[in-house]
Parts: C-alpha cells; sequence; structure tokens
C-alpha cells in the first residue's frame, strides 16, 4: 500500500480529533504541566537563590557524588556490556539461554528490593561483608562502593540489550575474508566489529547514565542518608521535601531533570542515528 | 565465531561475563532467599501473615490495577495518535513521552506536592471538590500513573505502526462502520501487545517506591504500599518482615514479567507459523 492511495482515502475529521483531543489533555497534564510547576518554583527568587541552592556545600556533595558515582558505573557497564552481549551473540555454550533471561532481571525487580538485596549480601554482618572488610579494609554498605553496584545492577540491561540487536545484524563476511587474509581474532574485533559497535554502546551508556541520575530506591537503602558522605541527589530531594526546603528541593530537581532530560535526548539521537531499527 | 570452534579467549571471555553477572545478579538474589529463611519457615510464614503486610498488599495491588486500567485506555489513545496521525508539534509529543524514565521518582513525588500541596498551585481545586490528593490515595495513584506512563505507549507504537492497512481498507470497502473495523480488524492485532503493555506497567507500578514515598508519606494501614512496609520493616529492624515482603514482591514482579514475555514469544511463533502456511 502507498502513500498516495493511503491520501486518497476520505477522512473521519471527527473522529481523528476525538481521540486526538484526549490524548493532548493527556499528556499536558500528566507531564508538562508538573514540569512548568517545578521551574517554576525552582526560579521563583530568582536565578541567584537557584544558584545559592545548588552551591551549598550539602547540596553540592550530593550532586558531585551523584554524578562521579554513575559515571564509574557507565563506564563499567559500557565494558561489561559490550563483552556480554559479545558473548551471547558469539558464542554458543551451556546454560546461555537462562543467563540470557537473568539480564533482563533487573528490569522486573523493583529497585527497593535490590538494594534490600545488595544489603543483605555486602552487609557488614554478613559473610561477603564481613570478608572485604576485614581482609580488604573495602567498605560497601553505607559507602559509595555500594551505590556504584547498585547502579551498576539495576541499569546492567540497558547497554547489552542496545548491542546485542546490532551485533546480531552484523555481516560475518567482512570478518572471515578478514580472517582468511590472516587477520588476529583481536585485531578482527578492533577493525570490524568494535566500530560497528562503538555507537549503541554509547547511546545504551547514556540511558543508563541519564537512569542512574535520578535512581533511589536501591541507593536509599544501600548507601544510606549520611549528608556530606553517601548521601546522593534524589536522597537530599527527600530531605529538603521532609524539611520544607522548598527552593532546595526545586533547584535540585530542576538540575536534575535537566542532567538526565540532555542525556536521554543525546541516547535518544544517537539511537536513531546508528540503531538496528532505523 | 559460530561455528561452534572457541579458542582461548574465548573461553576466557565467557568465564569473565558468567562470573561478571554471578557476582552482580545471581548473588545479590539468592542473598535475599537465604536470609529470609535463616530464622526458619515459621517466621516467614508469621511474616508473610502479618495485617500490615496484608493491607499494604492490597493497597499495592488497587493502586497498581487502576494504573493500569487507566493505562490501558489513554496509553492506547497517545500510541495510535503517534503513530498514525500526523500534525504539527508531534515530536515534542513523542518526547514528552519518554520525560518519566528521565526523572526521578522522588522528584516525581515532589513535584504531585508542588501541585497538590498545603501551598500547592491545584490546592484551591482540590479543597472545592473535597478531595485529597496529597498524603493520600489518589496522590499515589497519580504518582505511580506518571512514572508508568511510558510503558504502555512504547509498547503499542510500533505495533501499530505495522498494521496492515489494506485489511481496513478492504474491511470498510465491505460497507463495515469505523467501530466494527476498531472491534474487529484493528483489536485484535493488538491485543497481545496490549496485554504485555500492561504486564509491564503492572510491574512497574508494584514496585514504585520514591514517588509514593514522597506524595503519600507512608503512613501504615493508610498509604503505606508494599514497598513502603519494607521501607518501614528495614528502619524499625524487623528484618525477617522485611525480606519476606521484598521476596514476596520481587518474585511476583519477575513472574508477571516473564510470562508476558513468554506469551509474547508463543504468539510470535504462532504468527510466523501462520504466515508459513499461508505461503506454502
Amino acid at each position: 500500500m502507498d502513500v498516495s492511495s493511503v491520501r486518497s482515502m476520505p477522512r473521519r475529521r471527527w473522529s481523528e480529533s476525538i481521540i486526538r483531543a484526549p490524548t493532548f489533555v493527556y499528556m499536558i497534564v500528566m507531564i508538562l504541566i508538573p514540569l512548568l510547576v517545578i521551574l517554576q518554583d525552582g526560579f521563583r527568587e530568582g536565578l541567584g537563590s537557584f544558584w545559592h541552592q545548588i552551591s551549598l556545600p550539602i547540596a553540592r556533595h550530593a550532586i558531585l557524588l551523584t554524578l562521579w558515582t554513575s559515571a564509574i558505573m557507565t563506564i563499567i557497564n559500557a565494558l561489561m556490556g559490550l563483552m556480554t552481549a559479545y558473548v551471547f551473540v558469539r558464542y554458543e555454550f551451556p546454560g546461555k539461554r537462562v543467563l540470557n533471561a537473568i539480564v533482563d532481571l533487573p528490569l522486573a525487580i523493583p529497585t527497593l528490593v535490590t538494594g534490600v538485596m545488595l544489603v543483605m549480601l555486602y552487609g557488614p554482618q554478613e559473610a561477603l561483608g564481613n570478608f572485604l572488610m576485614e581482609k580488604i579494609g573495602l567498605q560497601v554498605i553505607f559507602a559509595a562502593p555500594g551505590i556504584v553496584i547498585s547502579l551498576l545492577f539495576i541499569s546492567f540491561p540497558f547497554v547489552v540489550r542496545s548491542i546485542q540487536p546490532v551485533l546480531e545484524e552484523l555481516d560475518l563476511t567482512q570478518e572471515y575474508a578478514a580472517a582468511t587474509l590472516g587477520a588476529k581474532p583481536w585485531r578482527i574485533f578492533r577493525k570490524i566489529v568494535l566500530p560497528a559497535l562503538i555507537m549503541p554502546t554509547i547511546s545504551g551508556s547514556l540511558l543508563s547514565f541519564s537512569r542512574a541520575i535520578g535512581e533511589f530506591g536501591a541507593v536509599v537503602i544501600v548507601a544510606g542518608n549520611i549528608p556530606l558522605k553517601t548521601q546522593t541527589a534524589a536522597v537530599y530531594v527527600l530531605g529538603a521535601v521532609e524539611s520544607e526546603n522548598r527552593l532546595g528541593a526545586s533547584a535540585i530537581s530542576i538540575l536534575l531533570i535537566a542532567f538526565s532530560l540532555f542525556v536521554l535526548m543525546l541516547a535518544n539521537i544517537m539511537q536513531k542515528r546508528w540503531g538496528a531499527h532505523r | 565465531m559460530k561455528n561452534g570452534k572457541k579458542c582461548v579467549g574465548g573461553w576466557i571471555l565467557i568465564g569473565v561475563v558468567l562470573v561478571y553477572m554471578g557476582l552482580l545478579i545471581v548473588a545479590p538474589i539468592s542473598a535475599l532467599v537465604s536470609g529470609a529463611f535463616q530464622n526458619g519457615l515459621d517466621a516467614v510464614w508469621q511474616s508473610l501473615s502479618s495485617s500490615a503486610l496484608l493491607q499494604s498488599l492490597y493497597l499495592s495491588l488497587r493502586i497498581s490495577l487502576l494504573v493500569v486500567l487507566v493505562q490501558a485506555l489513554f496509553g492506547s489513545m497517545v500510541a495510535w495518535v503517534i503513530a498514525r496521525h500526523e500534525f504539527r508539534g508531534k515530536s515534542i509529543l513523542n518526547g514528552l513521552i519518554d520525560i518519566p524514565f528521565a526523572i526521578s521518582p522522588v522528584v516525581v513525588g515532589y513535584m504531585l506536592l508542588l501541585l497538590f500541596g498545603r501551598n500547592g498551585v491545584l490546592n484551591p481545586v482540590v479543597e472545592w471538590l473535597d478531595l485529597q490528593v496529597a498524603f493520600a490515595v489518589p496522590g499515589m495513584f497519580l504518582a505511580t500513573l506518571f512514572v508508568c506512563l511510558p510503558f504502555m505507549i512504547r509498547e503499542m507504537v510500533p505495533v501499530i505502526k505495522n498494521l496492515d492497512l489494506q485489511q481496513e481498507f478492504a474491511a470498510a470497502t465491505l460497507g463495515a462502520s469505523a467501530w466494527t473495523i476498531f472491534l474487529r480488524v484493528i483489536f485484535p492485532q493488538l491485543k497481545s501487545a496490549l496485554i504485555y503493555g500492561m504486564t509491564l506497567t503492572l510491574a512497574r507500578a508494584l514496585g514504585e517506591f520514591g514517588a509514593v514515598l514522597v506524595i503519600g508519606g507512608g503512613v501504615q494501614g493508610r498509604t503505606e504500599t508494599t514497598t513502603l512496609y519494607i521501607f518501614r520493616a528495614l528502619e524499625e529492624r524487623q528484618y525477617t518482615e522485611a525480606y519476606t515482603a521484598a521476596i514476596l514482591l520481587g518474585s511476583f514482579s519477575v513472574l508477571i514479567v516473564y510470562v508476558a514475555d513468554w506469551l509474547k514469544r508463543t504468539q510470535q511463533k504462532r504468527k510466523a507459523i501462520n504466515a508459513l502456511n499461508v505461503g506454502i
């Protein structure tokens, strides 16, 4: 069916607007109005006090902690996601199907439950947590490593699932040709496979970064709520709301929204340009 | 390569991935399961039958099912408009849909407080209507709805785009009314995507925590969902209660997502087989 014949079909104008009007109202009421309200609230006393709120030591520490833990998570996630996707697409081994299903588990498990699970594994009273603390001196729970681990858990599927379809569609003949010409596996991977996977890896990583900045459920359990130590930006907002520090809550919220929207937009643009499904 | 031959490097790669996934995902899950049963089955059973947990489960289910229903209707409508209609500003609408993915749940709850709280913008309207939204169930419903908004739409848009227009034209040519076309031609093709989207929405809604904490306040017996119950149990150091509820919630969410996934795959297989048969 080509486009011209669709155009020539008599249009039911009224039925189009019957469905379009409630859609607009729904989206505006649900998403646009709340966003505008928080913007207005954060800037109601001018840019100066907005800036003042985000540069308070506790707020600044929370924002920086959120950003650097998310950044570390993103780097590890990009590397391990790339490896995992490669192994899933290119190798056959027993238990692969089960493992492939496990990749999606973090999407199905509520993040609060994730936090509880990590405390049970790495908590100071637990075997592994105690071992890490005594032998290596590494504190996971109520510390930054715990934040990174919980972010890794919740965003594991993003990179894997964004690389997998691209890798599956990749033309194998190029690699065979290179192998026939005597190229070593690592060289083939670096020169042929990796260039095709760079963009999906980056877009998946950006997606996980934007998701991680706002993460709350897992982090509040694992990291606790210690200002200037383990308090992330989302947890800071909760504290500000509870202590009726409205300007602070709005300012940090706006900053969080701006960060993750920006990163999400970047990820979407890249996915559209270089993703598997066009 | 796919031909089954593996060099040492391949085995090392597989090993690294296995260990990573084992440590990152499998180990925490088994820690939770073993931790909950630490104090024996009786303790688990006792915490399962606590009235606070049952109340919170009931509230979670009520809110989530309502969210699923509203999303099934409005989410499908939004998806339809995005897939089928052309108008100016469509890309803006398309961009709005992903926003809930990018906003922290805490911020979602806080935005609703700004709207419906004591000094909220919409507070006069709410008071005039004699409703309570903030620190009450309606607010928690709205928060959950916001957080779950993209799932249904993102699931439906590609399916609607892939609908075969010829069938609709054929039905229209044969004199079927718009309503009949929708009911007999379009809806059957959307059914499985609809069910899948509803399941994802349900799983996400049941697990929502940050947004309902901020807007609902987590008052036991009134605004306490299952996630808030777990949070409170942890703070009160009732660990067995917290772990048991966490396992219950986690396994239920995982179960419904995997059942939906399985349904979707069998549906696709059946479609593929049907297509083959038609071809023959």
